[in-house]
C-alpha cells in the first residue's frame, strides 16, 4: 500500500507546479476593461473568483485521484 | 558578516536544543507529579505518558529567538515569537479543556494577527505576492491577508492531526523544517533561514523523549505551536508554496480525514477508529464502514504493522516530500 501513497504525493506536487502555471499564463495576463474608476476592483474581484473556482476544481481533481489510487482500501 | 550570521545560527541552533533536552525531563517529572497523564492506548498494558510537552517547546523556541532578535532586530522575529506564542495559548486551552472541532481553527485564525499588525508598520515582514516555482511571482495584495488568516490554522491544525502515533509529530516536523532551511538557503533568504533553524531542532530534541516508547506527547500545545511556527516562517520567508510540499504527507492525512468525515470534528468525537490492534497490538486498518480514512489507516490497509514500522513509514513519506520541496526550491531560480 505504500507505493500508491507516494504516487498520490508526486500527483499533488505536479499539480500544485501545474496549476500555478495555469495562474501565470492564463489568468494573470487576462485584463478587464470597460466600468472607468473600477476596472482595477472587478478585474482583481474576477481573478480572486477565477482562483477560488480553480482551488475547487483542484480539490474536486485530487479527491478523485484519491478514490481512484486508493479505490480497494476505501471501499473496505 | 557571512562569519557572524554562521556563529548566530550556531549559537541558536545550540539553545533551543539544550533548552528543550535538559527541560523535558523535569517538565515530565512535574506532569507526573501533577498528574497530568494520560492513557497510550497502542502500548501494552496502555502505559500513562504525561501530557502536553508544549511548555518545553516553547521555551526553546522563544528563548533562541530572543537571542536572535538581540542580534538582529527583525520585525520578521517579533513576528515568530508573537504567532508563535498566541498558537501555544490556544493548544495549551485545548489540552486543559476539551473545545469544540471550530475553536482552533478560529483562535488560530487569530494568532496570525501579529504578522499581519507588523507587516503594516515594517514593510517586508511579508510580501503582497505567491511566488510559483518556473512561472515567478503574482501579487495578491488583498487575498495575500486571507492567505496569513488561513495559513496558521491550516499548519498548526495539519501537525496536530498527525500527531497520533508515538513520535510522529516531532520526527515529521523535524524532516520538514529542515528542507524548509535548507530551501530558504537555496534562494538566499538567509535571514529566515537562521530564524528557522530552532524549529527544526526544538522538534529533534524534544523527538528524543517522544519517539517510541514516548515518554511525554507535547499535547495540542506542542503540535499548534510546531505547526504555527512554520506557517509564520513560511510566509515571512516567502516561500509558503515549497512549505506546503514538505509538509505534504500531513496535508494529505487531513485532507483523506476531512473528505471523509466531511466537517471539521476532533479525533475524539470520531465514532469509530480507523485503526484497530490485533492480539500481538499492532496496528491494523478497521472494516468499520464509517471510520474515517487516513494515513495511518492506508499504510497499514495490507498488513497490520507495529506502532514504529508505521512512524518510520511515514518519516520515508515526509523524506520523499523533503526532497521534492528542495527540489521546488531549485526550480524557483529558473524562469520560463
Amino acid at each position: 500500500m505504500k507505493a500508491p501513497i507516494y504516487v498520490y504525493v508526486f500527483i499533488m506536487w505536479m499539480m500544485i507546479i501545474s496549476g500555478g502555471g495555469l495562474l501565470f499564463t492564463i489568468i494573470a495576463p487576462l485584463e478587464i476593461h470597460g466600468s472607468g474608476r473600477y476596472d482595477e476592483i472587478l478585474d482583481s474581484t474576477v481573478k480572486a473568483g477565477i482562483a477560488i473556482l480553480l482551488v475547487i476544481l483542484w480539490v474536486f481533481i485530487v479527491s478523485k485521484i484519491k478514490n481512484w489510487i486508493f479505490h480497494k482500501q476505501i471501499q473496505n | 558578516m557571512m562569519l557572524d550570521k554562521t556563529i548566530a545560527a550556531i549559537v541558536i541552533s545550540a539553545i533551543a536544543f539544550v533548552i528543550v533536552y535538559f527541560l523535558t525531563p523535569i517538565l515530565i517529572k512535574t506532569l507526573e507529579k501533577r498528574k497530568l497523564v494520560v492513557k497510550d492506548y497502542n502500548r501494552v498494558g496502555g502505559a500513562m505518558v504525561p501530557r502536553p510537552g508544549g511548555p518545553s517547546i516553547l521555551a526553546g523556541i522563544v528563548a533562541s529567538e530572543i537571542v536572535l532578535y538581540a542580534l538582529y532586530s527583525s520585525a520578521a522575529i517579533l513576528a515568530i515569537i508573537l504567532t508563535t506564542f498566541l498558537a501555544f495559548l490556544v493548544g495549551l486551552a485545548d489540552d486543559r479543556k476539551v473545545l469544540g472541532g471550530w475553536f482552533k481553527p478560529l483562535a488560530l485564525a487569530g494568532s496570525a494577527i501579529p504578522i499581519i499588525l507588523l507587516g503594516m508598520y515594517a514593510p517586508g515582514v511579508y510580501e503582497s505576492h505567491l511566488a510559483f516555482p518556473l512561472f515567478g511571482h503574482v501579487r495578491i495584495p488583498e487575498l495575500y491577508i486571507a492567505l496569513i488568516i488561513f495559513m496558521i490554522p491550516i499548519t498548526g491544525n495539519t501537525i496536530n492531526s498527525i500527531d497520533v502515533l508515538n513520535g510522529v509529530a516531532s520526527g515529521f516536523m523535524t524532516i520538514a523544517s529542515f528542507a524548509l532551511t535548507i530551501s530558504l538557503l537555496i534562494i538566499h533568504n538567509y535571514d529566515i533561514a537562521i530564524a528557522s533553524l530552532p524549529l527544526g531542532f526544538v522538534s529533534l530534541a524534544f523527538y528524543r523523549y517522544h519517539k517510541f516508547p514516548s515518554r511525554i506527547f507535547p499535547g495540542d500545545s506542542g503540535a499548534l505551536t510546531l505547526g504555527a511556527m512554520y506557517g509564520t516562517i513560511a510566509i515571512v520567508g516567502h516561500v509558503e508554496i515549497i512549505a506546503a510540499i514538505a509538509l505534504l504527507p500531513a496535508v494529505i492525512n487531513s485532507f483523506l480525514f476531512l473528505s471523509s468525515v466531511k466537517r471539521i470534528i476532533e479525533h475524539r468525537q470520531l465514532k469509530s477508529n480507523p485503526v484497530e490492534h490485533t492480539e500481538d497490538l499492532k496496528l491494523k486498518a478497521t472494516t468499520h464502514k464509517d471510520a474515517p480514512v487516513t494515513l495511518v489507516r492506508l499504510i497499514v490497509a495490507n498488513r497490520p504493522m507495529t506502532e514504529k514500522e508505521v512512524g518510520f513509514t511515514i518519516f520515508k513519506l515526509a523524506l520523499f516530500s523533503a526532497a521534492l520541496a528542495i527540489i521546488t526550491a531549485f526550480m524557483m531560480g529558473v524562469h520560463i
